[in-house]
């Protein structure tokens, strides 16, 4: 394989290299001049270009460049996606952010390298790559988890939360590099796709194999946060800002499941029995406890924690049902409900986003009792976020459940979809919970901020969010033949 | 084309009722009326269409449209309208209207939300009942939960948010089993025929195993006999029943639980004729223990409007019993059951409600002697009482006589432990009048300051009901000619298959 690179191999490049120039640009920027919505425009600019650069690259794709990244359609399509979803963050940071007694912009440059990260992660099929992005996103990610850790006016307890994520994301990557490690030992290639031939051929040591895939699954998991691994995703998104967590519940998961789909398609892991079982297990697991834990919370971002956990558990079922299915159905199956996840996620944080600021989150299902009443967009906006995340039609969350069903019908997983059948009921309570709180009669002590200048980004960027909820839920058509297509390319 | 109108009319009105709450508060409950009366008169001029002759659809359709909507997976905005479903929307709009006159004075606080979602909830049904397409079909069932959950948990009583979210969860959970099971007819048929398809003609040809299409056949059953309801998984409706307000009970009792029943007649019995066949006997015996069960719990009830959905649940039983059945007179009397105790559980829930409104209880045992006070409510609802009763020369004895015809030649013990619900309905009906309207008024029971008799308004709403239950019960001639050629064409296709068994 070549392993140099051309100059022609700079243009399939062009999303990372313009991420990485944007994120050294705005760093110039605020050498030069701190003005808080100066480096937000550039942010988002630079985000926006690199997406135009995306679309153009597509007709290049797909390309292996050196043996480290892919560029292909499918890692395209994510890229896009996930630089959508970093400018709709950065739309929402402004207003979070704009009364923080601190200096507030080299949190822009820290969502641009997290980016970064995630870019990567999405782009390569060599563990070598893989960990450069994951490890890129993580220590940005602690960052930006920390960020308001010197603002006296501070509600929450950003230290805590960021410290128990280094550790425990630390832990988890050294997980996964042991199992690396292991794999590397016996097979001594790190690319996915020379693994393959190894993994399938006879006389293949299947212990040490097994060993390594479930130490590799484990750090993955932990950084998915599936249980038993979750313990740690309630109390980083409680701690962080409010910014950060939707980063986390997005960009951070879309970006990992992604790569975690990919090594298992290429490398045909999922052929070995005891990786498929406790895959089934963790799947089970995490539906069934981030859906009964959420159910005991009042506050807002640890019932969000919880139901990311059920919805990774969701999407299991479909990486699953990839080993069992013949077609491509399994994989647009994942990456439909990876698309729907982030929509609704995001909506939900968005909602919280838009009414809080850094020196006091409304984060507290109380805090929204009767918001129907008083801001009755934003509380449809919510509702339709929280059905969206329950699976009702008219949403894209419906469409998500409904390829996760069809994947696992596919694939003959009866206990996994019973499971989901059981999950889906206990979350509808909790969903259900927040809606009825929003259309209990105005508890009048609860007053949001005032709807400043500052916050218009963010109403505009909510709109936008919930029109895809409702377009992709009711005429999603298009939006699945893009994803059968890429997902032939992978 | 027209039926896109009449579903876009309910969704487009529902927006422009709530909207139309900012020019003026009095205003949605017009517009919602307007609504309706323009879709009644459209489905009317479906009344004299010629049947269409069309490729593909065996039956006897007077409209069909259909259109490409997800071509990825086959799916299809398909829609149809035969002499059974025309029923049911005509029963929809009917109800419909009389909703809004139950709602016309109780609910003032935010009208326009509330008829937003009275009318999402009326175009999720009327969708449920024209989908020929079981991917639609299944959007339209879902879209009705959540404006018929936000009417109970808005304008509900004093037990609401129990009561909306046990009937969410109850069925959304089985809907989601119905969604597995449409997924696994579809995929059987991309397994046989090579591509997807949701189409219900098509699907009618898919060959299921016998345990597969049993599992697949009990994941529709359970879904529609949530619905319907049947016993054990009737336990949410006294709850709905009782919580929700006056419109809401009017349509959960007169429209929703009718998407049931119809479910059950269009697509369990006819996708699954061996499964069916099959579950037959033991369908037919949770009928008759529905019938009876449910009808002995009503009698044990003191608030009046449980009381009423027990024996809701009662009725229904008939309703499955016809249905299970499965020839030509047990499905008239299912179909004749579910329009006669569609207006006459509408009218005994609006006087329930219009009781309460103006005494501020639903508790019988503070109730009496209202026969004085107030004449003309009690003669209305001793007419309702008789109808639900099964009086000949009312609507639902046509219905429930001829299911227990139809159902005595499938199974005799069966159709006469049945036949006692018919007995236990007279002593409940007859005991709530009694109760409620007869013995001695004691007005230091109850707040009677505002216990007035029916209005005009509210009479020429009760007056429509009654007109429909005698016209239904003198000469059902005219509403069995038009389920019948539908009802016919069911049996045949099924024919064949059970024969074989």
């Amino acid at each position: 394989m070549n392993t140099q690179i051309t100059a022609q191999d700079l243009v399939p490049l062009l999303p990372i290299i313009l991420t990485s120039a944007s994120a050294v640009i705005v760093m110039l920027l605020i050498a030069i001049k701190r003005n808080h919505a100066l480096i937000c425009a550039s942010s988002i600019a630079g985000l926006a270009i690199v997406v135009v650069a995306a679309f153009a690259v597509v007709p290049e794709s797909p390309q292996q460049i050196s043996p480290l990244l892919i560029i292909d359609s499918y890692s395209l399509f994510f890229t896009i996606v996930i630089l959508m979803l970093a400018a709709c963050i950065a739309v929402f940071s402004f207003n979070y952010l704009y009364n923080l007694d601190d200096d507030v912009e080299e949190f822009y440059l820290l969502l641009l390298l997290a980016t970064l990260g995630a870019v990567v992660m999405v782009s390569s099929n060599h563990f070598i790559s893989a960990f450069l992005g994951l490890e890129t996103l993580s220590i940005s990610l602690y960052g930006m988890i920390a960020y308001p850790v010197h603002s006296k006016e501070a509600v929450k307890f950003p230290l805590e939360a960021s410290v128990k994520y280094l550790v425990l994301s630390a832990v988890s990557s050294t997980f996964i590099l042991f199992g690396i490690a292991l794999l590397y030992a016996q097979t001594g290639t790190l690319s996915f796709s020379d693994l393959s031939a190894v993994l399938t051929s006879p006389g293949a040591n299947t212990g040490i194999f097994v060993m390594a895939l479930l130490l590799l699954s484990a750090g993955m998991a932990f950084k998915l946060s599936l249980a038993p691994f979750h313990m740690w995703t309630p109390d980083v998104y409680e701690g962080a800002p409010l910014p950060a967590s939707a980063f986390l519940a997005t960009i951070g998961k879309a970006a990992m499941f992604v790569l975690l789909l990919r090594f298992f398609m290429v490398s045909k892991a999922l052929q070995f029995e005891a990786v498929v079982a406790v895959f089934s297990l963790i799947a089970v697991v995490s539906i069934l406890f981030g859906n009964v834990l959420a159910l005991l919370q009042d506050n807002l971002k640890r019932i969000l924690a919880y139901s990311s956990i059920a919805h990774m558990g969701y999407l299991l079922i479909a990486l699953i049902a990839v080993h069992y299915s013949t077609g491509t159905m399994a994989i647009e199956a994942v990456s439909f409900y990876l698309v729907a996840y982030v929509v609704m996620t995001l909506g939900a944080f968005g909602v919280a986003t838009v009414v809080s600021s850094s020196e006091k989150e409304f984060d507290f299902v109380s805090d929204y009792q009767g918001l129907f009443w008083r801001e009755p967009w934003l509380a449809t906006a919510f509702t339709a976020m929280l059905l969206s995340l329950a699976g009702i039609p008219l949403t894209v969350g419906f469409i998500g459940k409904f390829y996760v069903i069809l994947a696992g019908v596919e694939g003959a997983l009866w206990v996994l979809l019973a499971v989901l059948v059981v999950g889906s009921g206990i979350g509808i309570y909790y969903y259900l919970r927040i809606i009825y709180r929003m259309i209990m009669p105005a508890d009048h002590q609860v007053q949001f901020r005032e709807t400043g200048l500052n916050r218009i980004g963010s109403y505009v960027v909510l709109s936008f969010l919930l029109l895809s909820l409702l377009v992709l839920g009711v005429y999603p058509a298009f939006l699945m033949s893009i994803i059968e297509a890429i997902s032939t390319s992978i | 084309m027209i039926l896109i109108f009449v579903i876009a009319i309910l969704f487009i009105g529902g927006i422009l009722a709530w909207l139309s709450e900012f020019i003026n508060p009095k205003l949605p409950r017009v517009v919602a009326v307007i609504c309706l009366l323009v879709n009644g008169v459209l489905l009317l001029t479906l009344l004299d269409a010629p049947t269409l002759v069309q490729d593909g659809i065996d039956g006897d359709w007077l409209v069909h449209l259909k259109a490409s909507w997800l071509p990825r997976f086959g799916i299809y905005f398909q829609v149809g309208v035969d002499g059974l479903s025309l029923l049911m929307l005509l029963l929809t709009v009917f109800l419909g209207i009389i909703s809004c006159g139950a709602a016309w004075n109780e609910i003032v606080d935010r009208a326009g939300f509330f008829y937003f979602n009275l009318l999402w909830t009326l175009a999720g049904v009327a969708g449920v009942f024209v989908a020929l397409d079981l991917f639609l079909f299944f959007f339209f069932w879902e879209v009705m939960l959540i404006p018929m959950y936000l009417i109970i948990a808005i304008w509900g009583h004093e037990n609401k948010n129990y009561a909306a979210m046990k009937f969410f969860i109850f069925t959304q959970v089985t809907g989601l089993l119905m969604l597995i099971s449409i997924l696994v007819l579809a995929y059987s048929h991309y397994q046989q025929f090579g591509y997807f398809s949701f189409d219900y003609f098509e699907l009618k040809n898919v060959q299921l195993g016998s345990s597969l299409g049993m599992a697949v056949m009990l994941g529709f059953f359970i879904s529609f006999g949530t619905k319907l309801p049947t016993v054990p998984f009737h336990t949410w409706l006294p709850d709905a029943h009782s919580q929700a307000p006056t419109a809401g009970s009017v349509m959960l009792a007169g429209i929703l639980l009718k998407t049931g029943a119809y479910g059950l007649i269009r697509f369990t019995l006819p996708l699954f004729p061996e499964a069916t066949a099959t579950f037959t006997p033991i369908a037919m015996t949770l009928a008759a223990i529905s019938i009876v069960y449910c009808a002995k719990v009503a009698f044990a009830q003191t608030d009046i409007k449980r009381l009423i959905a027990y024996t809701s649940v009662s009725h229904m039983g008939f309703v499955m019993l016809g249905i299970f059945a499965w020839n030509a007179q047990a499905l008239q009397g299912a179909v004749m059951t579910m329009l006669a105790h569609g207006l006459s559980a509408a009218a005994l829930f609006m006087l329930a409600g219009g009781l309460q409104h103006r005494i501020h209880t639903r508790d019988m045992s503070n109730m009496g002697g209202f026969w004085t006070k107030v004449p003309l409510m009690s003669v209305v609802a001793l007419f309702f009482s008789i109808a639900a009763l099964g009086m000949p020369g009312l609507g639902n004895f046509v219905g429930e006589f001829l299911v227990l015809l139809g159902a005595f030649r499938v199974s005799v013990p069966l159709t006469v432990i049945s036949a006692f619900g018919l007995i236990l309905a007279s002593v409940y009906s007859l005991w709530v009048l009694q109760k409620v309207f007869q013995g001695k008024y004691d007005s230091g029971k109850i707040d009677d300051a505002s216990l007035v008799d029916l209005s005009r308004q509210e009479m020429i709403f009760y007056i429509a009901m009654m007109l429909g239950l005698v016209w239904m019960g003198m000469y059902p001639q005219s509403f069995l000619d038009m389920s019948a050629t539908t009802l016919d064409h069911l049996l045949q296709s099924t024919e064949a298959l059970r024969v074989g068994l």
